[in-house]
């Protein structure tokens, strides 16, 4: 078991090379792009609404098509069926999440410059906790906004789930649910990573395979 | 049978012989009658009017609503009735006329017979920015083209008294016109006895300033003209540009049945009045201030108008498309008369005239007449196209005759159903006509449409004149009465939808829930209230009998379509409110009891909650 570890250890000391330094500088000005691009786009059509109405989350904000119009129309709308008003000041990923993405983007420059196959693997990690819980964040903000709604509502509607991606009939309204530009660099983060990761290991092994070599 | 009971036999016979051949009944339609002319292969009209739902008609038709007092938008080509601009008269559809702002822009007259929109021109050429009617009280005013609502209403402008030869604006929009159809003694109020008619009376030709930046309009300056009845005018372009031409019938003078003695003259007259030279003496000094405007007397101050003979009682004058010709005619003759401009020009150099009509020369209409085009019976109005074709409307020959500028040939008629007044081409009176299009105006639909009893709609007839031949498209009817109607290109407009939140300056605008609610002082009550899907807030105002009430509503909604009314019942107040307005409404709470109010325009699901009380105690 102990050697194990050791071996395990040998291997996470081991300096990066070039490559996946490379990738992780990449990685780390791919998480730019959150800063002004949407995360996630949801799109509502329904027979008077044939232009649509669009809101774009942010990692920082919310904002609605038609210069903001279309947030407020959504409220009205929701405002029948005793929904919460969507107000940035509900979000406290506008708060934290700016931070973590600009935090990340310094610990892949420190990894680069500094780094080992170690904290690649723990960066790897953090990436990922950071992603999934920023999807389940999410989910669950729209889970609350679709079951927390006022029981004086002038019209009632059972608890629902507004789609966290794809499509869905609500009412009449069609809503629709993707990822945006920003999510789309943030996985392109998780693939850079992935590869630096993959590079990383490989190369490792080849040198702790002739290391042994010399060795024996 | 003796010889003689033969012959009466044998006459007898011949004679019912001769009736039965000879013999015919009165017939039952006019004989010979074939297919109508100039209506066109079905399919063809079908293809070329049919706007599919959901699609868009390439022009915006505006069209004068006569007494109605209003301006009626149309699409063209489908003719569909858009929407009804509200301009001289109340309209409860829009509210116009209920809130204080309107209400007092109407002032004390709630009617007003609109006649000749004019389009804001830009170098002779609609720029879309505003359109100016007319009324007969002496009234112009101004619709903004960016929200299709009357913004000001200008007049009634001092001596004017009959309003009808406008608004006819110059080729960059820096006058409106007006002239007395009815002329009185003036300053108005004053009077004379009806037989000092010739001499006391004065006829009155204004103008009226624009602001070149906002469209406002204020006082320019007039010009005493002898007692003619003042009909029709056109601004001069191009090569004429500075020139505005006024139709005049009645130059004799004459008084009681006019149709008779006022139609005794072979020749009556256009004044071709030079604007800027009047612009230039008023600049100078040079007008007496008669009613509180300055005026200029032709007597005093030469050089300003001319008289042009023109055919016994004109109707409408018409500038070609370059500004080279002026096209008027009598309207009870056969003929329409081509004046030239360069030979107007060189009759006043030479001082080629033939007397004077109380100091204004008449010039001699040999020397500045091009042509006579035997257009046909009844000659009225004449629109331009873009290749040298001119439209005259034939009242009496109940016709459009297309004739061509230069060579006065007649190539074309197509008949109107009935009786054409005015008609309007596509952006046929500006210096680029764009054909394809040509509405004919008819003051007769007898047997057109369904029938709806005695008050008979107007019609209006789709005419596609992109070809050799004119060709009737669609019959459509149009509420009374369209005296001009001008067609615009759909996309030289660009009309908001709803006024932006940052745009309102009212002072009692509330854009919160919140700060809904009713304030004191004295007995004057000021309700602030927010109208949003689907609240009237408050939902209850509370006042004493004998209190001034302002109630100031604001539509917070940014949503095009999302208007919201309030009607205030048993207090006669109907209001609307667009997205992002506010408007105010002042009245006093005389009755004592519990009012109800609710919005009047279906907004949402559950526009019927959308209600309030006024409790006047």
């Amino acid at each position: 078991m102990k050697n194990v570890f050791e071996r395990a250890n040998r291997y996470l000391n081991l300096p990066l090379e070039l490559g996946p330094r490379g990738l992780l500088v990449l990685a780390a000005l791919l998480l730019l792009p959150t800063y002004f691009l949407p995360l996630w786009k949801l799109t509502m059509f329904a027979p008077q609404y044939p232009d649509g109405l669009r809101l774009g989350i942010y990692s920082f904000k919310l904002e609605g098509g038609n210069a903001g119009q279309d947030t407020k129309e959504i409220n009205l709308l929701n405002h029948y069926i005793g929904m919460k008003d969507l107000a940035a000041g509900d979000f406290t990923e506008f708060k934290w999440m700016p931070f973590v993405i600009g935090a990340l983007a310094l610990l892949l420059l420190r990894t680069a410059v500094l780094g080992k196959l170690g904290t690649l693997v723990d960066l790897f990690v953090l990436f990922f906790y950071f992603a999934a819980f920023s999807l389940w964040s999410f989910g669950y903000k729209l889970y609350r906004y679709g079951h927390d709604l006022a029981p004086t509502a002038a019209v009632k509607v059972p608890p629902f789930m507004p789609p966290l991606y794809g499509h869905r009939k609500l009412a009449n309204f069609d809503v629709y649910s993707y990822p945006a530009a920003g999510s789309y660099a943030l996985a392109a983060v998780a693939v850079l990573l992935a590869v630096a990761l993959w590079l990383a290991w490989r190369e490792s092994r080849s040198e702790i395979a002739s290391e042994t070599r010399m060795a024996g | 049978m003796n010889p003689r009971k033969w012959l009466a036999a044998g006459l007898t016979i011949l004679f019912f012989g001769a009736v039965l051949i000879l013999g015919r009944c009165a017939p039952s339609a006019p004989k010979g009658k074939k297919a109508i002319a100039g209506s066109s292969d079905l399919a063809i009209a079908a293809q070329k009017t049919y706007v599919a739902p959901g699609d868009l008609d390439e022009y915006y038709m505006f069209a004068s609503g006569g007494h109605s007092g209003q301006i009626y938008v149309y699409g063209i080509p489908s003719m569909r009735h858009l929407s009804t601009i509200p301009v001289y008269t109340p309209y409860p559809a829009t509210g116009y006329g209920f809130d204080d702002e309107t209400k007092k822009m109407l002032g004390n007259l709630t009617w007003g017979d609109v006649h000749h929109p004019a389009l804001s021109e830009t170098n002779g050429d609609y720029d879309g920015r505003w359109l100016f009617v007319n009324e007969m009280n002496g009234r112009v005013a101004r619709i903004d083209l960016r929200d299709f609502k009357t913004r000001q209403i200008f007049g009634p402008m001092p001596n004017i008294s009959g309003n009808h030869a406008s608004s006819f604006v110059t080729p960059n929009t820096e006058y409106a016109v007006m002239a007395s159809r009815f002329s009185i003694p003036i300053p108005k109020g004053t009077t004379a006895p009806i037989e000092k008619y010739a001499t006391d009376y004065k006829g009155v030709i204004a103008a009226v300033k624009i602001d070149a930046k906002t469209g406002e309009m204020s006082q320019g300056f007039e010009i005493l003209m002898p007692p003619f009845d003042y009909d029709l005018g056109d601004a001069g372009k191009k090569v004429s540009d500075g020139w505005v031409f006024f139709t005049c019938y009645n130059s004799e003078r004459a008084t009681g049945k006019l149709e008779v003695t006022a139609s005794q003259r072979d020749r009556d007259y256009i004044a071709a009045v030079d604007w800027r030279a009047a612009e230039k003496a008023i600049a100078e000094g040079k007008g007496d201030l008669i009613g509180g405007v300055k005026v200029l007397d032709p007597r005093k101050v030469p050089g300003v108008v001319y008289l042009m003979p023109c055919g016994k009682s004109p109707h409408g004058v018409d500038v070609a498309p370059d500004g080279k010709w002026i096209i008027g005619s009598g309207k009870l003759q056969g003929v329409t008369t081509a004046f030239n401009f360069e030979k107007v020009q060189t009759a006043i150099r030479n001082k080629d005239f033939t007397g004077d009509e109380d100091g204004i020369p008449v010039l001699k209409y040999e020397s500045i007449k091009d042509a006579e085009v035997p257009v046909g019976l009844g000659p009225l109005h004449t629109q331009f196209g873009p290749d040298g074709f001119a439209y005259t409307s034939l009242f009496v020959d109940s016709a459009i005759a297309k004739w061509k500028l230069g060579t006065w040939e007649v190539v074309d008629k197509v008949p109107m159903s009935y009786s054409i007044g005015h008609l309007a081409a596509a952006e046929g009176d500006t210096v680029s006509p764009d054909g394809k299009y040509l509405v004919g105006l008819n003051k007769l639909s007898h047997g057109r449409h369904l029938s709806v009893g005695p008050s008979q709609p107007e019609s209006s007839q789709l005419v596609d004149i992109s070809e050799e031949k004119m060709k009737i498209l669609a019959d459509a009817f149009t509420e009374p009465e369209p005296h001009y109607a001008q067609i615009i290109k759909a996309d030289k407009l660009k009309p908001i939808e709803v006024y932006p939140k940052a745009e309102n300056k009212n002072p009692l605008a509330i854009w919160d829930l919140k700060d809904a609610g009713v304030t004191r002082e004295g007995s004057n009550v000021t309700a602030k209230v927010v109208l949003v899907r689907s609240t009237i807030s408050p939902t209850a105002i509370e006042v004493n009998r004998g209190d001034l009430v302002k109630i100031a509503m604001t539509n917070i909604e940014q949503t095009t379509d999302e208007l919201h009314g309030f009607g205030l019942l048993d207090y006669n107040i109907n209001i609307v409110v667009d997205p992002g307005e506010t408007k105010t409404v002042t009245f006093r709470a005389d009755k004592p009891g519990v009012f109800p109010y609710y919005c009047t325009n279906f907004c949402s699901a559950l526009h019927q909650e959308m209600q309030g009380y006024l409790i006047v105690k």
